[in-house]
């Protein structure tokens, strides 16, 4: 079974029809090529497939193509402003938070949706106080960034790119 | 398609890289997500395959039957024994997919989908039937078993037996480590072309050529019609070493759909059972010392398996030939041949669960005679390789042990195991000691260096870059061995069109490839002189070095973990691992470090978390998913430091450089164990270092 769907990825408008069995992990990779996007279980377990889907962290592995209908979906890709890297791309460049790559782009997608969710005041397993703001402190962010598997171990480096880069992000002050 | 080059770097003063603190040149295309890994070329129309695997661990199949799997829409093919291409036999029969009817090991590779989607491959797969002469199949490893084999010869020198009846302190016990599975989160894959021009992979491999010299002969095919292409990587950790069945299956698919590319990435669970896993050790350690802690005797009794399909052996005893030296030794390795997949190699084969028995076993002899662990290390470090009598080309462990001490806050450790109980939680610290010999390149490697214009050079060598940052530090090594700036420079990698390189393998890139450039570069210079015309180049082999004979040569280290181990729950925190190298000369700082602690990292996860089960019933590993075989995670690493002591080696090679790509995993979870101890009297042997350990 078949079904007609678009999907924005990074701006961009896209119609395609797909399987309705397709993830939207396939869809993006198999379907219009996106290369940011890496599969490395297709089971939720290792994020990185962590895309933005409508400005939140999401596993495009985890849901049907057809679900994301009409989604906009952003890319590790679609962060940078052209050729201008988004801060956490040049803060993961600046800090060698990754090794291989291969799980990089989920973990860019992922900070960038984590610090959203910091900002609006989701709290995590982390947070000691539930009354006031998180505050994105380095157990904060480890606690947070744990979804994101990294076999290189390249953890440290991460954890000290998204310190260094949150206040370059545009999200709001006083959540930090 | 030819191998990617990237923007120009920072620049760099002529004869100023090496040991500049640069990025990587492939950062940008890695954070950008624009970096191709292998399932990522855009190949045009792909069919996508998906394997069909044996579900008993031991026997014959007597029918296959694709009908239900064929009438699919979208299945081109489904290729299994009777109809799969032939593949010329080679030694290796792990690669011998499709070519008979027997079963070796449950998850062996009997049958494969090709399809026009990957959802109807995956489908059809489910739907091939399988009937089988079923025999009773082995998987049990152990000590006692009788049919245990040597894959080498003993080491044995004086009397260990009356060293332990004589010695003031004897230990004798047994530890073991885990099945181990690489776990790279780029699985394996291959995008494979055979056409007219000849067959196309592009394959997540650590070693282009080393898979083509591996594929050509099961082929029959001319080298020269086979390319490999694999610039990135998505990490390897040994894994990607060695050719595995998936990547022959797919050449074999591609074969039967001429013309056509075939895709085929395996899944998540297909990683534990078609690319090899560390063997788990068993190993029996003896010491005997003196009153002083010198030791007189020391034996390691070492079991490993291998299967019956092939033979791969964990060489566990490699670490204590070389470590310390006693009067009494007796070092012995035995494998048990068992229906179970093929190990392979993983991060630090043999060294890396090798040290962990030995330096637990340290540990305990100094509580034994009440010696500081250092300081027990110390009085046992040898002038003399013990295995083979050579002098050390460099040995440091001294100053690794010494200078991590410092760093680390070691000096006023009270001994007493189980004393410190803070809010809840029971606090220790401990040390162990790494080491990684130095290896000789697993083949030969060349390398060309060609002018572009006005001092522009390209470096062409078929190297890989899994994650080590091989990509980077070869372009320094080329700026300074060609006067140049790393701006000047540009390397290219990654592909069997380049001129060969030995396999990412035993730390020896860096090694092996550096001292190639070095090599190419002064025949560059030695032919064109300082001002090349436009186009000029020159190539070199890799030089021999007569050292190697007259010298042992290892990277040593020192590791030092502090462990939190709730009282209650026993749960289990490191919230500190420190380590202090001596690797030899550091190329780059940054990825120099980011190896350091991402091989600390593994070995911190080996400690606390990984363990393949073997169900015996079925002859499988069960917790074959992210979700059951842990591995660590951002928040299991608080505050990890790597450091490193300046060592100037002249003997290892043209750039004094040793490996540091492993050498970070060994003696890690050694060192967490002991601080374990040390937090709570509880002493470990048998990884990991679960929360159940410490309760009751």
């Amino acid at each position: 079974m078949h079904a007609d769907i678009t999907l924005a990825v990074d701006g961009e408008e896209h119609a395609l029809r797909v399987d309705t069995r397709t993830t939207l992990l396939d869809a993006l990779r198999e379907h219009l090529g996106a290369t940011a996007p890496k599969k490395g279980c297709d089971h939720g377990q290792c994020g990185a497939c962590t895309v933005l889907l409508d400005g939140r962290r999401a596993l495009a592995c985890l849901i049907l193509a057809v679900a994301g209908d009409s989604c906009q979906v952003t890319t590790a890709a679609g962060l940078a402003d052209g050729d201008t890297l988004h801060p956490l791309q040049q803060a993961f460049i600046d800090h060698d938070g990754f090794q291989c790559g291969y799980c990089t782009p989920g973990q860019l997608c992922s900070a960038a949706g984590m610090l959203q969710e910091a900002a609006q005041g989701w709290p995590s397993a982390a947070t000691t106080d539930l009354t006031a703001p998180p505050v994105l402190d380095d157990t904060e962010i480890r606690e947070r960034m744990s979804g994101n598997l990294c076999r290189c171990g390249a953890y440290p480096g991460i954890v000290a790119a998204i310190s260094t880069a949150a206040p370059h992000t545009g999200v709001p002050e006083g959540s930090r | 398609m030819s191998a990617p080059v990237h923007p120009r770097s920072a620049p760099t003063a002529p004869g100023r890289a090496i040991g500049a603190d640069l990025p990587r040149v492939d950062a940008r295309a890695k954070v950008t997500g624009t970096a191709t890994y292998a399932f990522e070329y855009p190949v045009p129309h792909p069919a996508y395959l998906h394997p069909v695997q044996a579900t008993i661990a031991r026997g014959r199949l007597t029918r296959i039957d694709t009908t239900a799997a064929e009438a699919l829409d979208g299945v081109r093919a489904v290729l299994w024994h009777g109809n799969a291409p032939r593949l010329r036999a080679t030694d290796n029969a792990e690669l011998a997919v499709l070519q008979s009817d027997q079963v070796f090991y449950r998850g062996q590779v009997v049958a494969a989908v090709i399809a026009d989607t990957p959802e109807a491959a995956r489908q059809a797969a489910r739907l091939v039937r399988l009937d089988y002469d079923q025999q009773p199949h082995d998987v049990d490893l152990s000590p006692h078993r009788g049919d245990l084999y040597a894959p080498k010869d003993d080491h044995d020198q004086g009397d260990l037996e009356a060293a332990m009846a004589g010695a003031e302190h004897a230990l004798d016990a047994t530890y073991t480590t885990p099945m181990l599975h690489a776990t790279p989160i780029e699985p394996h894959t291959t995008t494979a072309v055979w056409d007219d021009s000849g067959l196309t992979l592009y394959e997540s491999t650590q070693g282009a050529h080393f898979a083509r010299q591996e594929l050509a002969p099961l082929l029959d095919l001319d080298p020269q019609r086979i390319q490999i292409i694999a610039p990135y990587v998505g990490g390897g950790f040994g894994s990607k070493g060695p050719l595995h069945a998936p990547t022959v299956l797919t050449v074999l698919a591609a074969r039967a759909m001429f013309g056509r590319p075939v895709k085929l990435a395996l899944t998540r669970r297909h990683m534990f059972d078609q690319v090899g896993y560390r063997s788990p050790t068993i190993q029996r350690i003896r010491l005997a010392a003196n009153a002083q802690g010198r030791l007189s005797g020391i034996g390691m009794d070492a079991t490993v398996q291998t299967a019956r399909l092939a033979e791969f052996i964990e060489e566990a005893t490699g670490p204590t030939e070389s470590m310390y030296a006693a009067p009494h030794r007796h070092i012995a390795l035995r494998a048990a041949e068992l229906d179970a997949a093929v190990p392979g190699w993983i991060r630090g084969p043999g060294q890396c669960p090798g040290m962990f028995g030995p330096e637990v076993a340290m540990d305990e002899l100094a509580q034994a005679c009440g010696l500081d662990p250092i300081d027990l290390r110390l009085r046992n470090d040898p002038d003399h390789d013990p295995a083979t009598g050579k002098p050390f080309s460099s040995r440091n462990l001294a100053a690794c042990l010494r200078e991590g001490a410092r760093r680390f806050g070691w000096h006023d450790r009270d001994p007493a195991p189980g004393t410190r109980l803070v809010q809840g939680w029971y606090v220790g610290t401990g040390v162990a000691a790494s080491r990684y010999p130095v290896v000789p390149p697993a083949g030969p490697s060349e390398a060309t260096v060609r002018h572009l214009h006005d001092g522009h050079y390209e470096v062409h060598i078929g190297a890989a870059d899994i994650g080590t940052g091989a990509w980077t530090v070869l372009t320094q090594i080329a700026a300074d061995a060609l006067g140049a700036g790393v701006q000047d420079v540009q390397v290219r990698i990654g592909d069997t069109a380049l001129p060969e390189a030995s396999v990412a393998g035993g730390s020896t890139g860096t090694m092996s490839w550096g001292s190639t450039i070095v090599a190419a570069a002064r025949a560059f210079r030695d032919r064109h002189g300082t001002a090349p015309a436009p186009g000029a180049e020159a190539s070199a082999p890799l030089p021999d070095n007569p050292a190697t004979e007259q010298f042992a040569m290892a990277a040593f280290g020192a590791q030092f973990a502090e462990v939190h181990i709730h009282a209650d729950t026993g749960e289990i925190r490191v919230p500190r691992l420190l380590g202090a190298f001596a690797a030899g000369r550091i190329i780059n700082p940054r990825t120099a470090r980011s190896q350091l602690i991402g091989g600390m990292t593994m070995g911190l996860s080996m400690a606390l978390h990984e363990q393949s089960i073997m169900d015996p019933r079925f002859g499988h590993v069960v917790n074959c998913d992210l979700a059951e075989y842990h591995i660590a995670t951002n928040a299991d690493v608080a505050d990890i430091q790597a450091h490193w002591i300046d060592e100037e080696d002249p003997h290892v090679n043209p750039l004094g450089a040793k490996g540091i790509g492993e050498i970070g995993i060994v003696g890690t979870a050694a060192a967490v164990a002991n601080a374990a101890h040390h937090a709570t009297g509880v002493r470990v042997r048998d990884l990991p270092l679960t929360l159940d350990h410490f309760l009751g």
